[in-house]
């Protein structure tokens, strides 16, 4: 692929509204991401972040109701997640779900036989196990990992860095176009997120979009964002270079609460309601 | 053939074989007529040649079977006892020729990859399968340490002593009715004998035999283990089997004896309009060990439950059981143990899979006479299932007659979540092959004890019950 061709994908999310069980949680969220960029989008627990990637990713549990998402001139919130991931869409999830039985190799086989190969149809013949093994060997050295992992459970009974890894480990083996990384950083100790960061820098650097969800600026230490965003009661309220990650890190988020007050008390009445059912 | 649905592919091949005229009386050496009674009984003894204590063993199991009422538990049995061919003696061909197999057997034979040889004695183009060649050698050596390895038909000409010294004295023909109906009509199945301390170290699987009445209807197999011996029995196959009949009763009885160590796999896959009503029973003496791996797919209903019984002290059952029940099907399955004696341990896991508008019920039993003290026993049953139009129930019965034992069960119901799916699709992954692959992963726990082949082409056929299951 040329370069001009890698910059020419791009990924644009659209006034975007997401509803999760009825109740609104984005509110018209517009975002624009280049392949070979990287963006962080940062905000308060609740503030609608992880709502956005599983939007994007197409879990059937949140309920776009307007807006549009395209990768280039294709919208893709008419297509299952399995299109989505096929036209070069990748989630790193906070919380990966285990598949108790089904080895991460064997997984990881499947799919990126799918993703690299989006007209291959069902019962057709897998990418040649070999060749496969091989480069899941190389991409696991990379990334520090027993070979041995490859044969645990999807998931199962993994810790919190494991966990990341193997999310990083398939990014790495699918190779998307774009990748939403929802805080890979969350659970690691500091040695784990610099090996996670460092990671991301080395398999993504120019080849993909990324959209760094996260609350601290660690990830972003071997990744600077090209733009910061920040969202707060369901809408990016302000957008900026790596300086306005260094800044919320440092000081949280008052002073975006105060220049934005419309927003904040949106925070406020989600925060309000989701004590409310909490409490029921 | 081209059908509109794959769902229905199995209803499909079931009704295009019954359109072919595959009874072609001509071809047949003997045929009983239709029905059961006397008459039939002591024809089939005839035909078998028999000595006179099995021709009357096989009446009176007929009187059990007249006297004793359908069970009124497990499935629904919609069965005319006088509508049914008990005895079909095969002759060399069976009268069908490979052309008039359907394509959609013939494409499920091809999908599992089974051997140009093996699929025309299993789509009963062949009544022989081919064995002598590749596993003459393998025979020979069986026969040089003394392991007798034959059909019961022919075990009861050549070993008539040592057939009667332990024939039915594991389940015996009052047992229940289908125990009493195949003691009545019985024919084919396997005999093995391995002698003290003899160790045969590769999985014995019924292909060796040559006989095709193996895969008879009214099956009849006796294992016996002696002393310090060690086997590991296949029975059957995963490729689909089809037969004209409607009722599968096979009676299984397994002695494993002092120190001696027993493992039977099964894995079936039967047609759709077949009752499968299966008993298999094994005694278990001094720190014997008997494992029962037991596979069950298609059919309309099945009843098995695989049982142990501990008879002296350190004996050990162990029982893993697949079910998987798709459209119009009902598996109702599981296990039985039995502890008689001090220090026997047991463990049975269980797991079920239902779609489509299948049921699957797992049905145990765990028994502790009083004396058995410090017995052991562990039960986790998990059913799996995939759409809200499927069942799964379980009935766990637990009865113990001493204080000092230590019993466990656990049993869990789920279904596929929306969690995996997502993500699984999320890597590229359709939401058929998704499910199929959390059906793979649920049942991998018992497919790993599984013989290298057959864990391959059960998860091949697990694929095809899988198709055009989503969407």
């Amino acid at each position: 692929m040329s370069d001009q061709e890698v910059q020419t994908d791009i990924l644009k999310i659209e006034d975007l509204h997401v509803s999760v069980g009825g109740k609104p949680i984005l509110k018209g969220v517009n975002l624009e991401i280049r392949r070979g960029e990287t963006h962080a989008l940062m905000g308060p627990n609740g503030s609608g972040k992880s709502t956005l990637g599983m939007a994007i990713m197409g879990h059937p549990g949140y309920e776009v109701t307007q807006g549009a998402v395209w990768i280039n001139d294709e919208n893709i919130l008419e297509m299952g997640p399995d299109e989505r991931a096929r036209r070069g869409l990748f989630m790193a999830f906070q919380r990966p779900v285990a598949i108790p039985g089904v080895r991460l190799a064997d997984f990881l086989r499947h799919a990126t036989t799918n993703v690299r190969r989006p007209e291959r149809r069902e019962g057709e013949e897998l990418l040649p196990m070999r060749e496969f093994r091989k480069e899941l060997r190389e991409k696991m050295a990379q990334l520090r990992m027993d070979p041995e992992f490859a044969r645990r459970y999807v998931n199962e009974g993994f810790s919190g860095g494991e966990m990341k890894r193997a999310e990083i480990l398939q990014m790495a083996m699918l190779r998307p176009k774009f990748a939403i990384l929802d805080e890979t950083d969350s659970g690691l100790d500091v040695d784990a997120v610099r090996l996670a960061s460092q990671s991301i820098a080395e398999i993504g650097r120019s080849k993909m979009g990324i959209l760094i969800i996260t609350h601290h600026d660690k990830l972003l230490e071997n990744n600077v964002p090209d733009k910061t965003h920040v969202m707060l009661g369901g809408r990016i309220v302000e957008t900026g270079g790596p300086e306005l990650a260094r800044e919320l890190h440092a000081n949280g988020y008052d002073r975006i609460r105060a220049d934005h007050p419309e927003a904040a008390a949106e925070e406020e009445a989600m925060r309000q309601d989701g004590a409310l059912q909490k409490a029921m | 053939m081209a059908t509109d649905t794959k769902t229905d592919q199995f209803d499909i091949a079931t009704a295009e074989i019954n359109k072919y005229d595959f009874r072609n009386e001509e071809k047949y050496v003997f045929k009983a007529r239709k029905g059961l009674d006397a008459e039939i009984v002591q024809q089939i003894s005839d035909m078998k040649g028999e000595p006179d204590w099995m021709r009357q063993f096989r009446l009176k199991s007929l009187e059990i079977f007249n006297s004793k009422p359908m069970p009124r538990w497990g499935g629904k049995l919609d069965l005319d006892f006088q509508d049914i061919y008990y005895y079909i003696k095969p002759s060399d061909h069976q009268g069908r020729s490979w052309d008039e197999v359907p394509e959609d057997i013939k494409r499920t034979f091809d999908r599992l990859g089974i051997p140009e040889a093996e699929k025309k004695f299993l789509a009963g183009v062949k009544a022989q399968y081919e064995s002598e060649v590749v596993y003459g050698s393998l025979r020979e050596e069986l026969a040089s340490q003394g392991v007798i390895f034959t059909d019961t038909d022919t075990a009861v000409r050549e070993y008539p002593e040592l057939v009667r010294e332990y024939f039915a004295t594991v389940i015996p023909p009052s047992d229940n009715k289908f125990a009493a109906l195949n003691s009545a009509v019985w024919s084919g199945g396997s005999f093995i004998y391995v002698p003290k301390g003899v160790k045969v170290d590769f999985p014995l699987q019924a292909y060796f035999r040559i006989n095709a009445e193996s895969m008879g209807q009214f099956e009849r197999t006796l294992i016996v283990v002696d002393e310090g011996a060690q086997i590991h029995y296949v029975e059957g196959c995963t490729a689909p089997m089809y037969t004209t009949e409607s009722l599968h009763s096979a009676v299984v009885e397994i002695v494993v004896k002092k120190h001696a160590r027993c493992r039977y796999t099964t894995i079936q896959n039967w047609a759709n309009n077949i009752y499968n009503l299966v008993t298999k029973r094994a005694v278990a003496y001094e720190n014997a060990t008997m494992e029962w791996i037991d596979g069950n797919l298609g059919s309309r209903l099945t009843m098995k439950y695989p049982a142990v019984y501990m008879l002296e002290p350190g004996a050990r059952g162990e029982i893993l059981s697949i079910a998987f029940a798709s459209a119009g099907q009902h598996q109702d399955a599981g296990a039985k143990v039995v502890h008689c004696a001090p220090n026997t341990s047991s463990q049975i896991v269980s797991k079920s899979i239902s779609k489509g508008g299948g049921r699957s019920s797992y049905r145990g039993l765990v028994r502790v006479e009083s004396g058995a003290v410090k017995s052991r026993s562990k039960v986790v049953c998990d059913a799996l299932i995939l759409d809200a139009k499927s069942r799964s129930d379980t009935y766990p019965y637990i009865e113990i007659e001493e204080q000092d034992v230590a019993i466990g069960h656990e049993a869990s119901v789920s279904r596929i979540g929306e969690e995996q799916l997502f993500y699984l699709m999320s890597r590229g992954l359709t939401e058929a092959e998704a499910s199929t692959m959390i059906v793979g992963g649920f049942i991998e726990p018992l497919v790993k004890e599984l013989p290298m082949e057959y864990a391959v082409e059960l998860n091949k056929l697990i694929e095809l019950q899988m198709e055009g299951s989503v969407g």
